[in-house]
Parts: C-alpha cells; sequence; structure tokens
C-alpha cells in the first residue's frame, strides 16, 4: 500500500506548468467532503417514488398510508408544489412531480422526508399509485409523425443546413445508416444534497451540479420565491460529464425543507442515479457523401435523428452540434444536413462530453474511410486533402477566423510510431482474464478518426461569467461560481493570480450564488470564461493599484510579468509586494464574441471557436468470439497553449477512456423505455484492462486569438474521435461494417 | 436485526437449528448485493467467515477438501493454483481484487446462480459438496446441490461446510467469455478438465444452461478421436466436437447476450479448450 506523502515539493508556478491540485491530496487521501458526505443537525433523508411505467396516466395517488408510518414527517405530491410545477434546461416542459401523465420509466410522482432513510424508503412503498398504463412512444423515427406525447409536440427542434449547391453530384457517391446507443456519464458520485430551510424563509440549498445559477432559477420558479431567497452552494462534486446540468433532485430537497422545516438530504443510489439524470441522446443517422476522382469532398447529405427522450432538456443545443459539426473537420463545397431532435418515451437525454459531435463524428469518420477507400486513397491523405483550415467557411456560412491546424493534428499523429505485437500472455490478449484467446486467434487493426468541437455556448446565448479578486493586506482571495468537477479548475485559478500577481498562496472561495453566474461546467468553456475572469479581475486589482501607485508616488507603473516598472526604467516592484498593507476588491464579468442564431436555412455566425483533434487506435481482435483488446489509442490535439501539462493529459486519459466505452462497451439497454441495466454489473464501463496505453502524439500550440492565455479548451475532444477511431481499427481488423456503437462481441461474431 | 458471529462449526449448526430461518453471509458479496437492491430482508443473520474450519483447505486422500470460507485470491494465488488449476483460472476472472479478497467459494454455491463461475470446474472435476446440519453431514454432488436458477437442494437448517475437489493429473481449462476484459459476468463459459490416468475428459458449461451442466454427448463423441499417449485430437472431429458442445447448452436471451451468440461462443470454447490440451492432427 502506498502512503501519501504529506510533503509536497516546491514546483515552479503559474501558466504552464503542472500546478498541483490544491484538493488533490484530500481526495487521494478520501478526506474531501462529497456532497453525499453532507450532514447538519435534526437533519431528515428524502426519497423519491418513480414511476415503474414508461408512458401512463396517473389515476389516484394515495398517500394516507405512507403518512402513518411513524418516523415519517412529510409525503409531497405534485399538489405540493409551491410554484410552477415545471423545469427545464433551455425550455421548461418538464414536471417536478409528474401531476397527470408518466412520460418515462422513472419519472418522479411523489417525495418523502424520514427520520431514517430506511424509514423514508417503507413510506414510498406504502404510497398507493393508480395507473391507467398506456403503450409508450420508444422509436424515434415513428416519434416524428406521432401522436404527440407531450404538450409541445414530439419534435423539439427541427434543423435545416443548406450550404451551396445542393444539386451538386461527385463523381463517387457513398452511402450509410449508423446508429449509437444511450450512453450514460456515469459519474462516480451519485446525485446528493441537502437542503436547509433558513429563518428569513428562504432556502439554502447544497449540491453536487454544474451550474449553480441556472438551478437558482429553474428552483426559484418552482419554489414561487424571489431568486435571492434560493441559495444555492455547490458541494463536492464526483465527477459530472453534462449530467449534472439539469435539475434532478433540487426542488424536491427545498420542497421537503420548506415543508419540515427541517434540513432534509438525499442521496440517489446507483440504480436511481440512472433514472435521476439525463443520458447521452441515441441516434439514428443516415449520410451521403460526394467526392471527386481527385480526392476533394463534393458534397454531404445528411440527416440526423436524435431521441431525446420524455422531455427537452438541452436536446435543441446538442442538435445543432450534432448537425453543424457533421462534416466533420472538412472543408466541403455543398451540404444539406437535416436534423430532429425528438420526444418519445425513453429517459431523457441532454448534455454529455462531446455534446451532439460524438453521435456524427462516429458516422462521418466511417464515411470519411469508406470513401477514401473507394478512391484508393489512404485515410489519412483524403483527409488531409479536405482539412479545414483558419479562413475557411464550415456549412453554416461562417468562417473560422482563429486557429485551426487540422494539418498538423493529423500529421503528427500519421507520423508517430505505431506499438509493437502483443505478447502471449492471455490476460493481455482479447478476453482478457477470461484466458479465451490465443494470439493464433487475434487479428490486428489500426483505425484513424479526426473531430471538430466547438467551444462555449453557441447560437446568441449571452454567456458570461464573473469572478471577484480580494486583497486583504497582500492576501489573495478569489470567487466564482465556476464548478469544479473534477477538470482542474481550482489549480487553475492558483497558476493565473500566480501569472498575473506573483503570489503562490490563494484562498478560493466556495462557489455559491452570492456572486454572479459563472455558466456551466460545460462545452469545453471553463478556462476560457471563469479562468478569463479571474485574470481580468486579477489585472483590475493590478489597475487599481497602479493607479494608486501613480497617485502617491507620481509614476506611472506598467505591469511586466508580476513586476510593477516605471516606464524610465527609475523604479519596479515586485506586485506582490506592492500589494502588502492594501486592500482591494475587483469583480468583473466576462464575456466571449457574442454569436447568433442559426437562420431558417442553418447559416449564421452561431460559434466561437473551435478545437480539433484525431485519434488512431490500435486493437487485436478475436473474430470469432467478436472480443477486442484495445491496444494503444494515440492522439494529437488543438489545444491553443497548455495550461498544465499533467491536468491536459487527464483529461486526455479520461476522455479517451469515454470514448472507448461508447464503441465497444457503455450502454444504457431499454426495453418498452425501461432501463434493463441501471447498474455497474450490466452497465459495463472500461476497466484498467481494458483500457490502454495512451499516448499523446503531440498537442499542438498554436495561441487562440481572444482567448484568455491563448487557450482552448481541451475537455471534450478527446471523447469525440476516439470512438470512430476504435470503431475503424475493429473495421480494419474484421471487415465488416459496424455501423452500430457500441460494438458488441456478436456484432463481430456473427456479423 | 438479529446478527451472530459464529466461531466454530457446531454454533453454526445450533444456531441454525434453533431458528432456521437465520441466513448465512459468508464474504457478503451476493448477500449485501441483494440487500442492497431489497430484494432481501433478513431478520435474522448468522455470519460465518470467522469460523476457523470453514477458511482452511487440506489434502483428504486423492481429493483436497476446501472449507466454504475459502476467498477466491487464496484460490486463485496460493497452493492450490496448482493442485486445482482451472478453479484458479475461474477464481481469477470473478470480480476486482477488492471482491476476490472476500468472496468465498461456498457463497458462490449458495448464491447457485448459472453465472456462478466456480460451478463449471467443480462439476466437471465431480467434487463432492459436504453439507452439515445439527443432524449430521451429507454429501451431494454440485448438480444435486444445484437445482435451477438460484435453487439449491439445501434445507433451511443445512449449510455448506466444505467441497471436496478431487486431485487429477492432467490439463486443465477454465474459458470465460464477457464483454469486457477483467470484471464481468459471464455470457458464456466452460471447463475441461482431464485425468491422465483413466483416460478420461470432462467437460461443463456455465452460464448457458438454467442448472449445472455437462456437455456429455461432446465428451463421449470426441473420446474416439483422442490419443492419450501423444495427446493429440483429430482435426476432423473438431466441427462435430464443436457443435455437441453448443447443443449442450439451452441458453437465454436477455440483455447480456443473445442465446445465439451463447450457443456459439460455448462451442468456440470448447474447440479452444480441446485444442490447448491436445494436439491437432489431421488424419487420413
Ligand atoms: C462486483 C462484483 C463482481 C462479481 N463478479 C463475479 C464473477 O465474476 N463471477 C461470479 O461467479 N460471481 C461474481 N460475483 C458474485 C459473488 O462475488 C460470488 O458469487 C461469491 O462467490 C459469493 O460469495 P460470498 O462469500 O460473498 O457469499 P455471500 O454473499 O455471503 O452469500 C451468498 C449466498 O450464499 C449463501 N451462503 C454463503 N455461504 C454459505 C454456506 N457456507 N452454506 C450455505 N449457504 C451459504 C448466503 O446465505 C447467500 O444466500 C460478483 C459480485 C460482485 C459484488
Amino acid at each position: 500500500m502506498s502512503v501519501v506523502d504529506d510533503t509536497v515539493e516546491a514546483i515552479p508556478s503559474g501558466i504552464g506548468v503542472s500546478a498541483v491540485r490544491p484538493d488533490g491530496k484530500e481526495k487521494v487521501k478520501g478526506d474531501f467532503i462529497f456532497s453525499s458526505d453532507l450532514s447538519s443537525e435534526g437533519m431528515l433523508w428524502g426519497q423519491t417514488l418513480r414511476s415503474p411505467h414508461s408512458s401512463a396516466r396517473i389515476l389516484n395517488i394515495d398517500i394516507s398510508d405512507a403518512l402513518s408510518i411513524s418516523g415519517v414527517h412529510a409525503v409531497l405530491t405534485a399538489d405540493d408544489v409551491p410554484g410552477e410545477n415545471i423545469f427545464g434546461l433551455e425550455r421548461a416542459d418538464q414536471p417536478v412531480l409528474a401531476n397527470d401523465f408518466i412520460r418515462y420509466a422513472g419519472e418522479p410522482v411523489a417525495i418523502v422526508a424520514a427520520d431514517h432513510p430506511e424509514i423514508a424508503r417503507k413510506a414510498t412503498d406504502a404510497i398507493k399509485v393508480e395507473y391507467e398504463i398506456l403503450s409508450p412512444l420508444v422509436d424515434s423515427s415513428a416519434a416524428i409523425t406521432a401522436k404527440a406525447i407531450h404538450p409541445e409536440g414530439n419534435v423539439i427542434r427541427y434543423l435545416n443546413i443548406v450550404h451551396g449547391d445542393t444539386e451538386a453530384v461527385g463523381d463517387v457517391i457513398v452511402e450509410g445508416e449508423y446508429e449509437v446507443g444511450m450512453q450514460d456519464q456515469a459519474f462516480m458520485g451519485t446525485e446528493s444534497g441537502m437542503a436547509i430551510p433558513s429563518p428569513d424563509g428562504g432556502i439554502d440549498l447544497q449540491i453536487s451540479t454544474q451550474w449553480l445559477h441556472s438551478d437558482q432559477e429553474q428552483v426559484a420558479t418552482a419554489l414561487n420565491m424571489p431568486i435571492e431567497m434560493v441559495r444555492v452552494t455547490l458541494a463536492g462534486v464526483g465527477g459530472a460529464f453534462g449530467g449534472r446540468e439539469d435539475v434532478s433532485m433540487h426542488v424536491h430537497l427545498c420542497m421537503l425543507a420548506l415543508y419540515t422545516g427541517k434540513p432534509v438530504k438525499m442521496i440517489y443510489d446507483r440504480n436511481e442515479s440512472f433514472l435521476g439524470h439525463v443520458h447521452r441522446h441515441p441516434a439514428r443517422i443516415w449520410y451521403r457523401h460526394h467526392a471527386s476522382f481527385g480526392g476533394r469532398l463534393v458534397k454531404v447529405e445528411a440527416k440526423v435523428i436524435l431521441d431525446g427522450g420524455a422531455y427537452a432538456s438541452t436536446t435543441s443545443a446538442v442538435l445543432a452540434n450534432a448537425c453543424c459539426f457533421s462534416i466533420g473537420p472538412y472543408s466541403v463545397p455543398n451540404a444539406s444536413v437535416e436534423g430532429w431532435g425528438v420526444r418519445t418515451n425513453n429517459p431523457p437525454c441532454g448534455a454529455m462530453r462531446g455534446f451532439g459531435n460524438v453521435q456524427t463524428c462516429f458516422a462521418v469518420e466511417a464515411q470519411m474511410d469508406k470513401i477514401a477507400k473507394e478512391l484508393n486513397l489512404d485515410p489519412v491523405e483524403f483527409r488531409l486533402n479536405n482539412a479545414l483550415k483558419s479562413g475557411d467557411t464550415i456549412i453554416t456560412g461562417q468562417e473560422i477566423t482563429g486557429t485551426a491546424p487540422v494539418r498538423e493534428v493529423l500529421m503528427s499523429l500519421a507520423n508517430h510510431p505505431l506499438p509493437g505485437p502483443s505478447s502471449n500472455n492471455l490476460l493481455e490478449l482479447p478476453g482478457g482474464t477470461g484466458r479465451t484467446t490465443d494470439g493464433s486467434h487475434v487479428k490486428r487493426g489500426v483505425g484513424f478518426a479526426a473531430s471538430i468541437k466547438n467551444l462555449m455556448f453557441s447560437e446568441g446565448f449571452d454567456d458570461f461569467s464573473e469572478a471577484r479578486c480580494i486583497v486583504d493586506d497582500g492576501f489573495i482571495a478569489i470567487q466564482t461560481a465556476c464548478v469544479e468537477v473534477g477538470q482542474g479548475f481550482v489549480t487553475l485559478v492558483q497558476q493565473i493570480v500566480q501569472e498575473i500577481l506573483g503570489i503562490e498562496k490563494v484562498e478560493i472561495l466556495p462557489a455559491d450564488t452570492s456572486i454572479g453566474s459563472a455558466g456551466s461546467t460545460s462545452a469545453s468553456r471553463q478556462s476560457w470564461m471563469s479562468g478569463g475572469a479571474v485574470m481580468k479581475a486579477c489585472e483590475a486589482v493590478v489597475n487599481s493599484l497602479i493607479s494608486d501607485l501613480s497617485n502617491e508616488q507620481g509614476v506611472s507603473f506598467e505591469r511586466i510579468g508580476t513586476v510593477l516598472v516605471a516606464p524610465d526604467g527609475s523604479a519596479s516592484i515586485p506586485v506582490s509586494d506592492a500589494l502588502r498593507g492594501r486592500n482591494y476588491d475587483e469583480t468583473v464579468v466576462h464575456r466571449h464574441a457574442p454569436t447568433v442564431p442559426l437562420d431558417e436555412v442553418g447559416q449564421g455566425d452561431a460559434h466561437v471557436s473551435f478545437a480539433f483533434a484525431a485519434h488512431r487506435a490500435v486493437v487485436d481482435v478475436d473474430e470469432e468470439l467478436g472480443l477486442v483488446r484495445v491496444v494503444e489509442i494515440a492522439t494529437s490535439q488543438d489545444v491553443g497553449r497548455v495550461l498544465n501539462p499533467v491536468q491536459a493529459r487527464g483529461q486526455i486519459e479520461g476522455g479517451i477512456a469515454q470514448g472507448l466505452g461508447l464503441a465497444i462497451l457503455e450502454e444504457i439497454i431499454l426495453q418498452d423505455g425501461k432501463i434493463q441495466n441501471a447498474n455497474f454489473t450490466d452497465y459495463l464501463l472500461p476497466t484498467a484492462m481494458d483500457t490502454p496505453t495512451i499516448e499523446i502524439a503531440a498537442l499542438i500550440e498554436e495561441p487562440e486569438p481572444n482567448a484568455p492565455f491563448g487557450a482552448k479548451g481541451i475537455g471534450e475532444p478527446p471523447v469525440i474521435s476516439s470512438t470512430p477511431a476504435v470503431v475503424a481499427a475493429i473495421r480494419d481488423a474484421t471487415g465488416l461494417d459496424l455501423n452500430r456503437v457500441p460494438i458488441r462481441p456478436e456484432d463481430i461474431a456473427l456479423g | 436485526m438479529e446478527f451472530h458471529i459464529a466461531s466454530s462449526t457446531e454454533e453454526v449448526c445450533g444456531l441454525l437449528a434453533e431458528d432456521p430461518t437465520r441466513e448465512i453471509l459468508a464474504g457478503g458479496t451476493d448477500f449485501m448485493v441483494e440487500v442492497n437492491f431489497r430484494h432481501k430482508d433478513p431478520s435474522a443473520v448468522i455470519a460465518i467467515d470467522r469460523v476457523p474450519e470453514l477458511k482452511q483447505w487440506r489434502h483428504d486422500g486423492d481429493a483436497v477438501s476446501i472449507g466454504s470460507c475459502v476467498t477466491y485470491r487464496e484460490i486463485e494465488r496460493g497452493p492450490l493454483s496448482t493442485i486445482v488449476p482451472a478453479l484458479a483460472q475461474s477464481a481469477r476472472t470473478v470480480g476486482s481484487p477488492q471482491i476476490r479478497n472476500v468472496a468465498t467459494i461456498g457463497g458462490n454455491l449458495g448464491t447457485a446462480s448459472p453465472a456462478g463461475d466456480m460451478i463449471p470446474v467443480l462439476l466437471a472435476l465431480d467434487a463432492k459438496v459436504i453439507i452439515r446440519s445439527i443432524d449430521g453431514s451429507r454429501e451431494v454432488s454440485i448438480d444435486e446441490l444445484i437445482t435451477g436458477v438460484k435453487e439449491t437442494s439445501l434445507a433451511d437448517n443445512e449449510f455448506i461446510e466444505k467441497i471436496r475437489v478431487p486431485i487429477l493429473r492432467g490439463p486443465q481449462e477454465f474459458l470465460k467469455v464477457g464483454p469486457r476484459n477483467a470484471m464481468v459476468i459471464s455470457i458464456a463459459s466452460l471447463a475441461m478438465v482431464t485425468d491422465l490416468e483413466r483416460s478420461a475428459i470432462a467437460i461443463a458449461l456455465g452460464s448457458v444452461t438454467a442448472a449445472p451442466s455437462k456437455a456429455r454427448e461432446a465428451e463421449a463423441y470426441i473420446q474416439d478421436f483422442l490419443d492419450w499417449n501423444v495427446m493429440t485430437v483429430e482435426s476432423s472431429a473438431l466441427p462435430n466436437f464443436r457443435r455437441l458442445v453448443g447443443e449442450a447448452s439451452s441458453p437465454i436471451n436477455d440483455h447480456r447476450s443473445s442465446a445465439t451468440y451463447r450457443k456459439h461462443a460455448v462451442g468456440v470454447l470448447g474447440q479452444r479448450a480441446l485444442l490447448r490440451i491436445f494436439e491437432s492432427r489431421d488424419d487420413g
């Protein structure tokens, strides 16, 4: 057993170094307080009763037996929602508690507070709900024209992108149909939180989330409370990946706490967690690609159907991403792309790392390989022929004004050496510990894929983050509402302060709603948005300091690095020294360049910035049994600038494992809309024996104009093209089409 | 809830005789999952994992007696791994190191899941289960103990004391298919053991039948094509052998796999196990 060393070596600081996470040691030692560790004097436990049916009408709810159980303090239903019984991230269309119809299996129907979690569970069992069971709508294609299952209709969004000449025809035409299964974020720490009623009649909510202010707004509406009476504080988050962007238990906790006048805590168990958050949209995708004999893309036609499940969540924005980037990181003169985000009686789907780009990337990269084969071109060469570059226009008519080192990403990866052959150790071959596969059964395959991801929020959203820098006699405290979900924002805050103020020790104040919104920790946006806000807040402190100094000394200093220097060189003083004995409190708001909504033909400068990545997977496949061992995944990524090398590697490794999961393991299996595998026995995440060596061929550092420190978001690209790379490698080994992910053993063995 | 920590087998017998509704808890890796999922709400529990006799194994004539509370870790790593190699190969496939450190062989039989990884190996080896109660002990074969999906012939006042496993001279193989490379519930598995003294081969299947089951027709069929002196098998017999192994299964369709794949996979495992033990020979 290894022991955590208490002595941390002094290391270089500022931007670009592998600064140590301030919460790292606590997390490794198990001392970190996660939301599930919250507790409060006299606290009650909350529990949710959920519908077992995916489509039903509620005829009657009888809570009398549940209420009579000793130790039960509250049993609440839709009738008890104080404000509007509706919430939603992009549009409010989801009831806090179901009042008439059930639209998915797992929809909350009633909530209970009791002295003990076990009593709360018994009480939910004692609630009698009479349902009229209806037949569920579970087919996403049928949903477009089927009878509406929600007052707002089944088509949450239809998007049509028309680019160039839609009549153009290529020399070579390649068609394909693809399907993506429902992936789960599968964060380790399930949903949990605590609500405490406060003496002023308001409520304090401590919750594991991704976006405090969005929660605050939705909770206030449902509680019918002035927004400032709802105070939301971040509780320790055990992973998110998009699955905490939506409200889950938030309103329920507050309702129970307000009703009972006591603090109420909830923790979902793993099974409930699968029911309690949105998933990655399953997709059905059709493509027809046209290319010239010369190896250039001529036209791309696509139809994309995303299954949004019962409620909208972020379906509109996910669909926009799926469609806008349906071409991949390539330039094409003509395109016609149609997309539907539909409503079904499947579990709701929303944000998950990669956010729509994942689904179309899997399909379009398969198409790119197919055309390359048709044209007898090397897959990398064909991609290079068509690679986007700065100054090119994407199919929405937007010109890429920032950096777009697609060629560099592709070339550096292609030039990276391939791994050697596998050993004869059975445990290292497909099948692993199952000892199924000898070397003689193994076929090796290599696959390549590339991706594009938009950074930050798109389509005209007013995207901003607020940060506050407090200086108290030279000591620095930073406040934002930016949610740390494990990505390392807390490390970056320290690095920024070091970079600008030259001060090592930084207090990071709790993230809560007492400061303005930081936006969501998603869309690869927080380093740019909240990192940018922290940078500006520090700069504001420096500016105030300079103005005070010039008033006092009659010299107008300027900041060079972390030192203030008089223009004539007559005086210089480190910022940190100058701040001693002084107090400042600066709050700034940082915005990125504005974007516009897409018009009716899908045109407009809807996005802010773009990041590119490529992955090369090497796999060993046992064709007869359909078992796969991913041997290595190599990657190159366009990062603008590396802010913290260790954290960059962390994002890349984690993202690749998640992409591999979608390729061959991870799927929520549904039957009539009901989840069949809401547990980690059967929802299969990659283990250490499934996760290969990860090689970083290159991190391309071309500073992005307008980005704080030139850095692009790096969280999402690793997950996007790793999936198609693994699939391409399996195709290479087997010669099979493999048009659906995750690939199951039988797709290969019986394919 | 009533909770007893037993320190001897006699104590376990007594506690069960006194109140046969008391439930046995060994490593708890199945038991506690059942409790957490609220499929089980025990009112009285007897923990047996600290009973010294149950935690030991010893040589017992031409067999080895393995106490019901011997863990996978011990089977996988200790001397047992060379005495009953297929059992060790199977133990290695179970769960994660944390699970293998506490989960027991007796618990695997107690759960009696079709996917229990000990079961095909013990069946192929013709192991005997020694069952204890206040009335004494009785000995049953694996297929007498496990009568169906999660069903055993244990009476309420009985528990598994140990498993007597014959020590055979000859290669043994356990192969298990799951979609993941480790820590995965089997969707098809196969144990093949040989006895060089008697020139015998036994094959048992996992996860593809409701109750433990051998591939008897395949065993009988292949005998004619084996040369035990040089350990070879006639290659022409392989397709039929593989088909017969598959036909010995009666798998179900579920969220883990289709029945068609399970049948296919178990046949492939049979052929591969055979070819690890016997070299293929082309005969005219
Ligand atoms: C993460 C995880 C992964 C797993 N992976 C696998 C796997 O790959 N393969 C596999 O086969 N299993 C697997 N299991 C299931 C489990 O670990 C095994 O079945 C294990 O052998 C159970 O042993 P235990 O000691 O934990 O039994 P317990 O959980 O204590 O008991 C299981 C049942 O047997 C009864 N019982 C226990 N001992 C006796 C006895 N001596 N006499 C009579 N009845 C008894 C109990 O009353 C209970 O009903 C896994 C479980 C988990 C949690």
